[in-house]
């Protein structure tokens, strides 16, 4: 899923600041599963603010909802009336919901609630982990399913860097395995280490962010 | 056998010396006067002189423009390029203007991470983008191939080739150990023709490892240079340990250091003995000191290991 944090408070509240009535939007897919842009964040985060404004002499209402999706149109569309009488949006989706509803009223003031951060799978109650960058090649049919590239925090094609530690940590935190142990563990158990021993060349960025936004066109499928 | 770059490193190691290399970190600031005071004070005392790029994610000068200074001081440097800072275009561009200016031993490696930050010690730059277009493995390649086919990285070819002798790091104690030896050798097979270690204080854990390389023929295709850190106090043995991924310091010899009256006089005489016991090994060509912060202490310690004088080739 795509995950997403909660900006610090004092930010929301700087840009909330001034203004008179603001909708704040909650999506119920996968911010929502990451308990981040929710229905019950946004329930959560709207006393919050409200709180904090009106602590600093400029109160501000806040009215609320959640769609189902805000990287739908036509979820969106319920929500036009509530919308127009409101002099800026704060949403809680991530940042393509978020482009989308800025795009659906643009005279209104728009907001981020929320700061998206990555593809990321539900390891445990209350754990996120990366497993995807969106890289545009992927590599996983040559690493055993488990992606150097966004899990090793150099994307590292050829296996582990000097500073696996002995944990079989990454150098960067106790707490982010290095990928590349796990990869030889699962090779090994495979019996295909030396699926790992041949130098892997230089990788094709020109698909992935890197290579300029994204266009995906399909012509089978255009009106 | 015919030489790649006629560096003096290589030209030591061809005429089947005992080869040193000493490393010289360029200064948090544009003090050229800095460099040339290390080099001075380091002169004559290894065949070559590592100039670290950058190294613990920390801005300093540029290893190309310290490792010229170095030049120009009369010592031969390994210019270290980091795969953190630099996309591929950035690098063979760099690497061709070393080349211009007389630099030939390149070391490839990955890099601090940029969260790393001097360990804590100074701020650094955590924020900063990392680059890391390319890995060190490929980064070997794509010197390989700029030498022996006068090619950059998307096969486009050079106007002359740059004469490079290529280095590249390993880490054999760091886990998972099984696949270390592997890697040393797709090390080789990018592009090496010399290694140096990560700094080594188990030699047993460290002749294993070894072995293994030279059953494979690995130590016969590239010089194997271990490293070896001057530990100053068991403070500093302790840190590296407990900290340091790939050290593995023998419980033992932080306890002599604890024990010593003198522990920097006693570091002098372990990095001696280490010294020592790493060449009786089948494989090693060399050493690779580093005395970090303190490069007097290698004034005393190379005589004391009887590796001076460097021989002339």
């Amino acid at each position: 899923m795509i995950t997403a944090e909660w900006k610090p408070i004092p930010e929301l509240v700087g840009y909330l600041r001034g203004h008179q009535k603001v909708l704040l939007l909650g999506c119920a897919t996968c911010v929502a599963e990451c308990a981040a842009g929710g229905e019950r964040e946004v329930e959560t985060l709207a006393p919050l603010l409200r709180m904090a404004l009106a602590k600093e002499g400029s109160p501000v209402e806040i009215i609320t909802g959640t769609l189902e999706r805000q990287c739908e149109p036509e979820f969106i569309e319920p929500f036009v009336p509530a919308a127009e009488g409101v002099d800026a949006i704060m949403s809680l989706a991530c940042g393509i919901g978020m482009q989308l509803l800025a795009e659906r009223f643009p005279q209104i003031a728009f907001y981020p609630g929320v700061n998206t951060t990555s593809l990321s799978l539900r390891e445990a109650p209350g754990l996120w982990t990366t497993r995807c960058a969106a890289c545009g090649d992927c590599v996983l049919g040559e690493t055993f399913g488990l992606c150097p590239v966004s899990r090793c925090a150099k994307s590292l094609l050829n296996g582990p860097c000097g500073g696996t530690r002995t944990s079989g940590s990454c150098e960067i935190s106790e707490d982010t395995p290095c990928i590349w142990n796990l990869i030889v563990e699962r090779a090994k158990a495979r019996g295909q280490l030396d699926r790992l021993s041949a130098v892997r060349r230089p990788k094709d960025w020109s698909n992935s962010p890197a290579g300029g936004p994204k266009r995906m066109l399909r012509e089978d499928l255009r009106p | 056998m015919s030489l790649k770059a006629s560096t003096n490193l290589e030209k030591v190691l061809a005429a089947g010396q005992f080869a040193l290399t000493a490393e010289i970190g360029p200064p948090r600031g544009p003090d050229a006067e800095v460099v040339a005071k290390k080099a001075a004070l380091l002169k004559g005392l290894a065949d070559a002189y590592n100039i670290t790029d950058n190294q613990t994610a920390v801005v300093r000068m540029s290893s190309i423009a310290a490792a010229k200074l170095v030049l120009d001081a009369g010592l031969e440097p390994v210019m270290q390029m980091t795969c953190r800072d630099r996309n591929r275009i950035a690098m063979q561009s760099d690497l061709l203007g070393a080349s211009a200016l007389g630099l030939r031993n390149v070391l490839a490696i990955s890099g601090d991470h940029q969260r790393a930050g001097a360990g804590g010690k100074l701020k650094g730059h955590p924020g900063a983008k990392g680059v890391y277009d390319v890995d060190s493995m490929q980064l070997l390649a794509i010197l390989k191939g700029m030498r022996d086919e006068g090619l950059q990285a998307s096969g486009d070819e050079l106007t002359s080739r740059p004469a490079f002798f290529i280095g590249a790091a390993w880490t054999p104690l760091g886990p998972p150990k099984e696949f270390r030896v592997t890697r040393l050798a797709k090390k080789i097979a990018a592009g090496a023709d010399f290694i140096q270690t990560q700094a080594v204080y188990d030699v047993k854990a460290f002749a294993q490892q070894l072995a293994q390389a030279h059953d494979q023929g690995l130590t016969e295709k590239a010089a194997i240079l271990p490293g070896i850190i001057v530990p100053r106090s068991a403070g500093m043995l302790t840190y590296m340990h407990n900290n340091v991924p790939g050290v593995v310091v023998p419980a033992e010899l932080t306890a002599r250091l604890k024990g010593a009256s003198d522990p920097k006089a006693e570091g002098i005489k372990v990095t001696v003995e280490l010294i020592q016991a790493v060449r009786e090994l089948p494989g090693v060509k060399g050493v690779h000191l580093q005395a970090i912060e303190a490069e007097e202490l290698l004034r005393e310690i190379i005589p004391a290991a009887g590796l001076t004088p460097r021989p002339q080739v």
